[in-house]
């Protein structure tokens, strides 16, 4: 987003975020501690545990995608508009028939890359700023889709439900999914000339240029994973709900919770550094939250409030002792 | 344009002149006249007076904005702020005609509050703006949603309705004049005194241009960024003291509202990530997307897809700003 930040160097130590492991050890002290304070112990069991990681499945798969736009420097907000597109148009094509499966999981796939291109392209080649590009298209999604649907459409079969009801022994389909993505995801980002390409056009976008980079490819190539992966949570609830409607991704807020896990996972807003762990770490506390509020019996209300805090300390745990500008 | 062919050098003032006219004051006169050409009564002074007072509250929550994007950052919380204030004001007065001015200055401290946290965290705590006030949001709406138990009704007392519906007959020439334009009236000429005349100002833009540069040439940043998320805090209470006068009670009043703000000083030419903007530009921009909404309106057009043509005139906006600037250079 900025080059300010980007301008001074950090020290060795902050380069490898520690973010992913004090997360992770910090999610699993709360869960534990809460539900051994609460007596609820059941929780601790392979139930609870697997109930816990299903909860990060439909925002975790979206923010693996937001970790790639925000890497390369840019930011996705139009990601909960296409999550209900997604899911609209994924159970609208199948109507309940199991011969449409195939049919619709493709043009959802096809429609959401297309998103990411025209995203890529508005902010890379019409010079117009992330921030309100990604905005301008999710209004332009979401109001052709309130246009045209008002209420749950269609349904997906038996056979689509699998995907979010159906386990391996005691695996959900659904987390081994997560977790498989997230190690795809690894790979492109730390074994491929793509994933070294967007952290150095995050990193400098200008320098990324002059080294021969076509920033604009990438620019475009990033946004088309992170659209790729909101339509991906997108066919996810529309299994889970068995249905779609078009106020599924902004009742779900995932623009912004996926942008509020990636930068508590400890990837730079600025870009140019961070990585998907630290995506899924940040994942898992929001997962353990929910299930933590819940079993302290803390209602909805109080729940957004402390939310809201949690966001804010999360991050400045670790912003709060950056030497440079930040605004 | 006349002017333009006398010869060269008339011609580069006249281009010059052009140019610094807000592009966005030109769109909105447009857009206006499209408005107008449907709908007569749009180009009479009480139809334009009416307009004003709907533009109003986004005109303010704008002008607010501005300081936080010239600086460099991004306020989102406004809207949930707008609606704190809303919500807030029909618990505390209560239906009470006479606790109306106690109220109105009790939600200005929770605004102050509210900025002063939105800025402390981000000038001290080096958190992002988005971050920070996408923080903010969930937690003041959720102090919404929990101070009036989820579903509020009703209607604020007719006294504090007053800056939302409060008109002034029979004024001479333009007939009818509301409070709310006069509000309106204040709060820009306040914003332009305090980003243009003031030594504050020149600071917001300095932060905002080139943060280390100007810690260098003196400025105390961390106070600068207090102080503009303070501003945007401040209008935002006043946005929403107004829109309490325009409709009922809800949870959803100030919902999207921080997007529109950015979106109408974007569209008026601010920089997002700091550095340029003028009170002109965004007040302009608020102007455009009101005149919009009331051009779709009247053409018919249904709910969600105003959504889909505000989508495409932000894109626009910026688009062509940024096409202006790298033909400048």
């Amino acid at each position: 987003m900025s080059d300010q930040q980007a301008i001074a160097p950090a020290p060795a130590w902050r380069r490898h975020s520690a973010a992913p492991p004090l997360l992770l050890v910090g999610s699993i002290l709360l869960y534990v501690g809460v539900a051994l304070w609460t007596g609820q112990t059941r929780m601790l069991e392979t139930d609870g545990v697997i109930g816990l990681l299903q909860r990060m499945v439909g925002l975790g798969i979206v923010a693996l995608g937001q970790t790639f736009a925000i890497i390369a420097g840019s930011i996705d907000l139009s990601v909960a508009n296409l999550i209900s597109v997604a899911a609209v148009l994924a159970s609208f094509i199948m109507q309940g028939r199991a011969d449409m499966m195939l049919a619709a999981v493709l043009i959802v796939l096809a429609v959401s890359a297309l998103v990411g291109v025209v995203n890529g392209a508005i902010i890379s080649r019409l010079q117009v700023s992330p921030f309100i590009a990604t905005l301008g298209v999710g209004l332009i999604l979401q109001g052709l889709l309130s246009a045209s649907f008002t209420d749950f459409a269609g349904s997906v079969p038996k056979e689509f439900q699998l995907v979010a009801y159906s386990t391996f022994g005691v695996v959900p389909y659904s987390v081994a999914a997560l977790f498989a993505l997230a190690a795809l995801a690894s790979f492109v980002l730390w074994a491929t000339r793509f994933g070294a390409h967007l952290y150095a056009v995050g990193g400098n976008a200008e320098g990324a240029r002059l080294a021969g980079i076509r920033t604009d490819l990438v620019t475009i190539g990033a946004h088309v994973v992170c659209s790729l992966s909101a339509g991906l949570t997108g066919l996810y609830l529309a299994s889970r709900l068995r249905s779609g409607a078009p106020w599924v991704g902004r009742d779900g807020v995932y623009d912004l919770e996926s942008i509020a896990v990636v930068v508590i996972g400890g990837t730079l807003l600025a870009g140019g550094r961070g990585g998907v762990w630290g995506t899924l770490a940040g994942v898992l506390l929001f997962a353990t939250l929910d299930a933590a509020f819940n079993m302290l019996g803390v209602s909805a209300y109080p729940k957004l409030v402390l939310r809201g805090a949690i966001v804010i300390l999360a991050v400045a745990v670790y912003t709060f002792r950056t030497r440079g500008h930040v605004a | 344009m006349t002017v333009a062919i006398q010869g060269g050098r008339e011609r580069a003032r006249a281009v010059a002149l052009v140019r610094r006219v807000n592009f966005a004051v030109v769109v909105f006169l447009a857009l206006y006249v499209a408005v107008g050409l449907l709908q007569p009564n749009y180009l009479e002074p009480a139809g334009a007076m009416n307009f004003l007072r709907r533009a109003a509250p986004l005109a303010i929550l704008a002008s607010g904005q501005l300081f936080v994007l010239i600086s460099g950052g991004f306020d989102l919380s406004v809207g949930s702020l707008v609606t704190l204030t809303v919500i807030g004001g029909s618990m505390l007065t209560a239906n009470d005609p006479s606790k109306t001015w106690s109220t109105i200055a009790a939600l200005y401290a929770i605004g102050l509050f509210v900025g002063l946290i939105n800025g402390a965290v981000v000038a001290y705590l080096k958190t992002p703006s988005i971050i920070a006030t996408l923080g903010t949001l969930l937690s003041v709406n959720g102090a919404a949603m929990m101070w009036s138990g989820g579903s509020p009704r009703g209607y604020l007392p007719d006294n504090f309705r007053m800056f939302g519906r409060f008109v002034f007959h029979d004024v001479p020439v333009i007939g009818i004049f509301p409070l709310a334009v006069a509000v309106l009236v204040a709060v820009c000429a306040l914003a332009q005194w305090g980003l243009h005349g003031t030594v504050f100002g020149r600071r917001v833009l300095a932060v905002g241009d080139n943060p280390r540069a100007a810690e260098l040439a003196g400025v105390r940043v961390e106070f600068v960024r207090l102080g503009v998320f303070v501003i945007s805090a401040l209008s935002a209470v006043t946005a929403g003291v107004m829109l309490g006068g325009f409709g009922g009670v809800s949870v959803d009043v100030g919902r999207g509202l921080e997007l529109q703000a950015i979106a109408a000083c974007v569209v008026g030419g601010v920089q997002l990530l700091g550095g340029r903007g003028t009170v002109v530009g965004a007040v302009a921009g608020a102007l455009t997307l009101t005149a919009l909404f009331a051009l779709l309106t009247l053409l018919g057009l249904p709910q969600p897809l105003k959504d889909t043509a505000q989508g495409f005139i932000l894109i626009a906006a910026v688009a062509i700003g940024a096409w202006r600037r790298r033909r400048a250079v």
